[in-house]
């Protein structure tokens, strides 16, 4: 006979035990520390520092290996610490432009004061899998040379002294802050670029893609990648002066896109621009291209109906957060729900077959 | 959990909430756009209403959370217990000792009176959702009380079924004023909605909240010639007999046998308390 069920708080105690066990996996393998995951796994934890918008990969660390290496529920788990986190201030704006950059490139010169410096990239490993790995061998130490102390300037300063790429000036407005107002549309560039800084990688990745394939194409160049920590300042009100607080590594990517211009204003070349915390390449030039693709309406372009033109579209979609609650409650019970369906399907079908109309 | 304030947020942020739901209470029906946090349960799981349950819940409150109607399904389990932890208040089953409930998917069958508190969990809370995917425009069909689109819907829907075929989260209007989402309780519930507590919707990801004071004015949308029908399956309980409470339809064998049950498990135990009995209760047939 039936009764109406119950045990829903057995069930749950029950598949947490489950879940730790599952997480530890063989214990005649050793458990993975957070500083291996720290140390090793150093792009997923810059991605989950990234997305999770809190730069702290001991947490980060922490979060991966609590989430069994699902990346997303470790973005998830640092986004629910960080908002119990008291705000003390806000930070001076970094410059990138002092940057101690490990890696720095750029596709528009082919030499340029500071050099090239490919840095720690994959981008012409050959990818084939390295069985080396598997068996514990040591790595050779890489070559290593003085730390040139040349300034190591922004690219876009040497197209910005010619005035062939538009200036962008800071109006002096304060930045909003996406996680302490909702978002209200339409969003200005600053509240565009820190959600899409905490976007989901693989959503900025293929809103950036449909534009190179020819939604709302704007041809980009990397005018510059560059890799490497900035100091972070703040300012003391108490002290009257700012003060160093850290360290951060971050990736920027400026790219120069097609020119505006008329017959009465010179041409000039365009800005999209990435900044995400960590090595983090991928999502730095995504973020470039979308930002770039977001900017039609300021700077003259038409509508094409891309999606990557459709700010709304965008910025409500690209928080794999949000995405991934709303997406995976479907599995909660909809029973009341579903009832009231099968009813009205129910009375719908006798309609139309003629029994028993109402 | 006692690095945590209680009810987890911070004074400050339950503040802000707390402003949000006295704008709702003062424009009802209307979406308050309020700074919704990431909370330690994912979006769509009752972020919103977890969020103002903390804002209104004081020390001294007993809370009730269902979920479909039930105590015990596994997400009202796990809601009610992060108040435990978190606030450590009082929690309970029974609808008429709780001063809060938070909900998903039902209002509870028992009349519900002055003092408590019924915190919805919405998913969408814009009515106008799914007839347009903007924020930006549906904001201004608001304002402007263009609603013409919905009444449009629910006319295609009778020209094509016969029938409004909305039988969840059936659209209301409120207080004369504003087309509101109910969430989605079952179209059975939309006419208790005119009660004598205090109604508050927290949407989290959307990172809305609206409220319906007391005895507001809830009109469920219709036509003349289609008088709104607060339906639901034609049955008693199996269980206690009730012929007024919406019910769950629970598939009993692999031969085509169901039974049906009532959703609110509380009320149906508090039948059975008194003696009510189903066709299908025969272990406890008197």
């Amino acid at each position: 006979m039936y009764v109406a069920v119950k045990g829903g708080e057995r069930a749950i105690d029950n598949a947490h035990a489950w879940l730790a066990e599952e997480r530890r996996g063989d214990l005649a393998v050793p458990e993975l520390t957070t500083a291996q995951i720290r140390e090793q796994m150093t792009l997923a934890v810059n991605r989950v520092m990234a997305e999770g918008s809190l730069y702290d990969p001991d947490l980060a660390a922490l979060a991966i290996k609590q989430a069994r290496g699902d990346l997303i529920e470790a973005i998830f788990l640092i986004r629910a610490y960080r908002t119990t986190l008291p705000r003390f201030g806000s930070s001076l704006p970094v410059d990138t432009g002092a940057m101690a950059c490990d890696r720095r490139i750029s596709a528009t010169f082919k030499d340029l004061p500071g050099g090239q410096v490919l840095g720690p990239t994959f981008d012409y490993t050959h990818r084939l899998l390295d069985f080396m790995l598997a068996a514990d061998g040591d790595v050779p130490a890489a070559p290593e040379m003085p730390v040139d102390p040349a300034p190591v300037p922004h690219v876009m300063s040497f197209l910005n002294s010619e005035g062939l790429i538009a200036q962008e000036t800071c109006d002096g407005t304060p930045a909003p802050d996406l996680t302490r107002a909702p978002l209200e549309l339409p969003a200005a560039r600053a509240l565009r670029l820190q959600a899409l800084t905490r976007g989901d990688e693989g959503f900025v990745l293929g809103m950036a893609y449909s534009t190179q394939r020819g939604y709302a194409r704007n041809h980009a160049f990397v005018g510059e990648l560059r890799i490497g920590t900035v100091p972070v300042e703040m300012e003391i009100p108490e002290l009257g002066i700012s003060i160093e607080i850290g360290e951060i590594t971050l990736t920027e990517c400026e790219t120069v896109n097609q020119f505006t211009g008329s017959k009465t204003e010179p041409a000039q070349f365009t800005r999209g621009y990435g900044l995400v915390f960590g090595q983090t390449e991928r999502k730095a030039i995504s973020m470039a291209l979308v930002d770039r693709a977001l900017r039609w309406e300021e700077l003259g372009e038409d509508d094409q109906g891309a999606p990557a033109q459709d700010a709304e579209f965008v910025l409500y979609h690209c928080d794999n957060i949000q995405a991934t609650g709303f997406l995976e409650h479907i599995k909660l019970p909809h029973y009341v729900d579903f009832q009231s369906e099968l009813e009205l399907v129910r009375k719908l079908r006798r309609d139309a077959t003629g029994q028993g109309a109402e | 959990m006692s690095d945590y304030n209680f009810a987890y947020l911070d004074e400050q942020t339950k503040r802000m909430i707390r402003r949000a739901i006295l704008k709702g209470l003062a424009i009802p029906g209307y979406q308050v756009p309020f700074a919704s946090r990431e909370m330690p349960m994912p979006y769509g799981w009752g972020t919103g209403g977890v969020q103002v349950s903390a804002a209104v819940l004081c020390p001294e409150d007993t809370l009730k959370v269902i979920d479909q109607g039930a105590d015990d399904t596994t997400n009202a389990v796990s809601i009610r217990r992060f108040f435990e932890r978190t606030a450590q208040i009082a929690v309970t089953t029974a609808t008429a000792d709780a001063t809060v409930i938070q909900t998903r998917h039902r209002i509870p069958e028992e009349p519900l009176r002055d003092g408590q508190i019924l915190v919805y969990q919405v998913p969408i809370p814009e009515p106008l959702r799914f007839l347009e995917p903007r924020e930006s425009e549906t904001r201004k069909m608001h304002a402007l009380e263009e609603y013409g689109l919905m009444h449009v819907k629910l006319y295609e829907d009778i020209s094509r079924h016969g029938h409004i075929a909305t039988a969840y989260a059936y659209p209301v209007k409120v207080a004369d004023r504003y087309v509101m989402d109910p969430s989605p309780i079952p179209k059975f519930d939309n006419p208790k909605m005119e009660m004598a507590a205090i109604q508050l919707f927290g949407a989290g990801r959307e990172q809305r909240i609206y409220a319906l004071p007391p005895f507001t004015r809830v009109v469920s949308l219709d036509f003349e010639d289609h008088p709104f029908v607060a339906s639901k399956a034609d049955h008693p309980c199996g269980l206690c007999g009730a012929q007024d409470s919406y019910l769950d339809e629970v598939i009993v064998d692999d031969a085509g046998g169901r039974m049906f049950v009532c959703s609110d498990t509380d009320y149906c135990a508090g039948r059975q308390v008194d003696g009510h009995r189903g066709s299908d209760n025969k272990e406890y047939a008197a």
